[in-house]
């Protein structure tokens, strides 16, 4: 933009000019196009390991052979029941959890009493990976389907329980003290200051535990379960039916992304004042 | 002395933890041992865990004062370690880079996005069918989940750091190298092991399945071999040594961030 | 008006700048035509409402951001404008409000990380001239320790020196002393003031302490509120070294007034501004 010699442009002119730059960039953003450029030479990479046969890696399948298979995959009834499976045990396990989970953080939180009898023999819990309840879980629960459950439950109670804990101390002891000199009553504070106060851990503590379910829910479909994308991926493994594996994987990868991001929307739809600022 | 004794036997805080101990552990055996309850029927009493688990010559072979139960520790300690120092080299490495360098970030960032979400545990079937080896596979699958828990952890440590630091750094006449070293390594640090510790609890959460699933040997094998074999002590003796090694692992990645970060602790009143 | 300042250097003109924010739509007109200068190695004080671009003239001499209408120059040389923006460097130096001492970093590694890294001094000379520097100002035996054991006080002076050991043209200070309390700010007003009498250098000094501008300055700048402009320049005419007892002085009153009705008018006007957008 080119101004008359010796005149400044106006406000109105700058304003133009910086909004025609904006509109620009969005369109010609490098940034995106540097993403984009990546995912291209990825997939380019990909297909050229496998064509030059480089050693180990040259057993990969094809680009190509891995869209066939997604595409019939997408066009096969089992496979939507498998997504089905394992949607609905990760619900299951994972609701429990939080709704076991949030109130024992919550107490553990508020009470010290509670904590101090209840902390260490969580803590001496915590640490025992999920996986390695499998063999208990199975001889503990009638059905395997319970069993499943009862994993799902375990990789995400212990960190949500931790989330809550650490968010209940979080609150500002100035909040509880304003509300309680504004007359609130102890069942006031817990409900109109605790909860609320809290509800950021919750949320954190619930999308990381979300990922982690997944984690477990696909090692114990794959070790125990009947149906599911695990144990769908697993049978590929098995009938050597190799892109079906990555389609497999990639089924799984979505499955687990869709769900964080559920969680993560209703987390910002709780918490309407975070996102003013 | 005795006061001070007296006062240390007597804390709250301490005898509240025992007698919650001793309540689990109470109804544990009360559940399996005495009541006989159709659900528990098949759970091994503490009793007997713990007389299997430091017998000298215990039904299920494993025990404290076998060689077998070393030899396990060390298959499961020794995949972890080296999963878990690959994945903190390459991770911290390709973190700190990408946080650094925009160019790099943009090129780096979808392809790590996009393979992330995938599970570890679903790469098994793939790896085993492609690397020379179950114990490599194994490995691998340990070190895909600790990498990328490492490298966003690095990342969101870089994004951390206040940028008046390296407005000031600038200021200062630093080239971008300098940069790098002064202000991105020091100042992602805390966030770097947080991430660390986070990725010692995943790595053994995926070696156990790994072995499970495709390993010989190792406590998670040892595991799934005892409900197998019907030697249900040594289940729960293993899921407590995993326990213990887990919370070691993690608190020995605590002092060294101790050692490492010093300005952290000698904070004013701290 | 200090002496003494070597070659004449730190004059900066500042001509007709605008500055434009447009996030997303909602246009904001933060500064429009403003100039005023600063001759080499004069204290320039500026005072004005919050948001009233001190920090977008800063910035903009520092080379943290660009401008979009208007000329910046240091010393002749044009550093700003529309289309150019110099990069931060070494002459032009900054000590930011919430303090940035590199917390992983001792005090003495703090001082001399300037010389160090661009390679001006070895370590071991650029150690003596820092400890010459600390010993002077009465900072002694913290050498080793890291800025967060240290009170605010300390950790403030210590950043300014980490600043002047690098002998920069422009010193800009933004609102350094801001939340300390009145004892201790006026022992850094003290130690600002001798350093400032040893090496007189161009400083730039943003605050809203009306006390502290007048004490320390030769000249104090006085914005509008938004789109701001100089509303008022007042020269401090008091006599250097600057000491305590000339804040109860006629001379002091008469100035303070003077600015006080100048910034208290500003205040109103930014005071239902604001209202008026939130309304």
């Amino acid at each position: 933009m080119r101004r008359a010699r010796g005149r400044w442009p106006d406000t109105m002119e700058m304003i133009r000019e910086l909004r025609l730059k904006r509109e620009f960039k969005k369109v010609f953003n490098i940034r995106l196009l540097r993403g984009f450029l990546s995912i291209v030479m990825f997939v380019v990479l990909w297909q050229l390991v496998v064509f030059i046969k480089v050693p180990y890696l040259e057993n990969l399948p094809y680009p190509k052979d891995v869209a066939v298979g997604a595409t019939e995959a997408a066009g096969s009834r089992t496979y939507w029941f498998g997504w089905g499976i394992s949607l609905s045990r990760i619900f299951a396990g994972f609701i429990i959890a939080q709704i076991i989970g949030i109130p024992l953080g919550l107490a553990m939180g508020i009470s010290k009493a509670f904590k101090d009898y209840t902390f260490p023999v969580f803590e001496m819990l915590r640490p025992v990976p999920p996986i390695a309840w499998i063999p208990l879980a199975i001889l503990f629960w009638p059905t395997r389907e319970l069993s499943i459950y009862f994993l799902v439950f375990i990789g995400a109670f212990f960190i949500i329980v931790i989330n809550v804990i650490q968010g209940v101390s979080n609150i500002s002891v100035s909040l509880k003290w304003a509300a309680s000199s504004l007359g609130a009553r102890p069942k006031d504070i817990f409900w109109k200051v605790l909860v609320p106060g809290s509800l950021p851990s919750i949320i954190t503590g619930m999308t990381v535990g979300m990922g982690v379910t997944w984690n477990v829910l696909i090692a114990a479909e794959m070790i125990a379960g009947q149906g599911g994308l695990g144990r769908m991926t697993w049978e590929a493994y098995t009938n050597n039916n190799i892109p079906f594996i990555v389609v497999g994987m990639i089924s799984i990868g979505v499955a687990g992304y869709l769900c964080s991001t559920l969680v993560r929307w209703l987390g910002e739809k709780a918490m309407p004042w975070k996102k003013r600022f | 002395m005795i006061s001070r004794l007296k006062a240390g036997v007597t804390d709250p805080h301490l005898l509240r933890a025992l007698t919650g101990i001793l309540v689990f552990v109470g109804l544990w055996y009360l559940f399996t041992a005495v009541l006989n309850l159709p659900r528990f029927k098949l759970i091994p009493n503490p009793i007997a865990v713990l007389k299997d688990w430091f017998s000298l010559m215990p039904a299920s072979g494993r025990s404290i004062f076998t060689k077998v139960y070393y030899l396990d520790i060390a298959y499961s300690v020794g995949r972890t370690l080296a999963a878990f120092t690959l994945a903190t080299v390459l991770g911290v490495t390709l973190g700190l880079f990408m946080g650094w360098n925009r160019t790099f970030y943009d090129f780096a960032f979808p392809v790590v996005e996009i393979l992330r979400p995938m599970p570890p545990l679903s790469w098994i079937p793939l790896a085993i069918l492609i690397l020379p080896g179950v114990e490599i596979a194994v490995v691998y699958v340990t070190f895909i989940a600790a990498f990328f828990a490492t490298v966003l952890n690095t990342l969101l440590g870089v994004f951390s750091i206040d940028k008046n630091y390296f407005l000031a750094a600038r200021c200062l006449g630093s080239k971008p190298k300098d940069v790098f070293v002064n202000v991105i390594v020091p100042g992602s640090l805390p966030f770097i092991f947080t991430g660390l510790q986070i990725g010692m609890g995943i790595s053994w959460m995926s070696l156990v399945a790994g072995e499970i699933i495709a390993g010989k040997q190792g406590l998670g094998y040892a595991i799934y071999e005892g409900y197998f074999l019907y030697q249900f002590e040594h289940i729960i003796s293993y899921m407590f040594t995993l326990g213990i090694l887990g919370y070691m692992s993690s608190a020995g990645i605590r002092a060294a961030g101790r050692k490492l970060m010093a300005w952290e602790s000698r904070r004013r009143g701290a | 008006m200090a002496t003494g300042v070597q070659n004449n250097q730190g004059e900066i003109l500042i001509k007709n700048v605008t500055k434009i924010y447009d996030p997303e739509g909602v246009h904001v007109v933060a500064m429009k035509d403003c100039s005023f200068d600063i001759a080499a190695g004069e204290f320039a004080v500026i005072v004005g409402p919050s948001g009233c671009g001190k920090t977008t003239l800063l910035n903009a001499i520092a080379g943290f951001d660009t401008i979009t209408s208007g000329e910046v120059y240091l010393d002749g040389e044009l550093i700003s404008s529309r289309d150019k923006q110099i990069k931060p460097d070494v002459e032009r130096m900054v000590v930011f409000q919430n303090g940035a001492l590199f917390p992983w970093k001792t005090v003495m590694e703090n001082v001399i990380y300037g010389p160090v890294v661009q390679k001006r001094m070895k370590k071991r000379e650029a150690v003596d001239v820092a400890r010459k520097m600390l010993h002077q100002v009465g900072l002694n035996g913290i050498e080793d320790k890291y800025p967060e054991e240290l009170s605010s006080g300390v950790q403030r002076r210590v950043e300014i020196l980490r600043a002047l050991i690098n002998k920069p043209k422009v010193v800009m200070l933004d609102e350094p002393f801001r939340g300390l309390d009145a004892v201790a700010k006026t022992v850094m007003h003290e130690f600002l003031m001798d350093i400032f009498c040893e090496s007189p250098r161009t400083m730039f000094f943003i605050t809203h302490d009306l006390d502290e501008a007048i004490f320390l300055g030769n000249k104090v700048i006085i914005m509008t509120t938004r789109p701001a402009q100089v509303k008022k320049i007042v020269h401090v005419n008091l006599p250097w070294p600057r000491e305590h007892h000339m804040l109860a002085s006629e001379t002091y009153l008469d100035l303070k007034r003077e600015v006080l009705e100048a910034v208290h008018e500003e205040a109103k006007k930014a005071f239902e501004a604001g209202e008026r957008e939130m309304a």
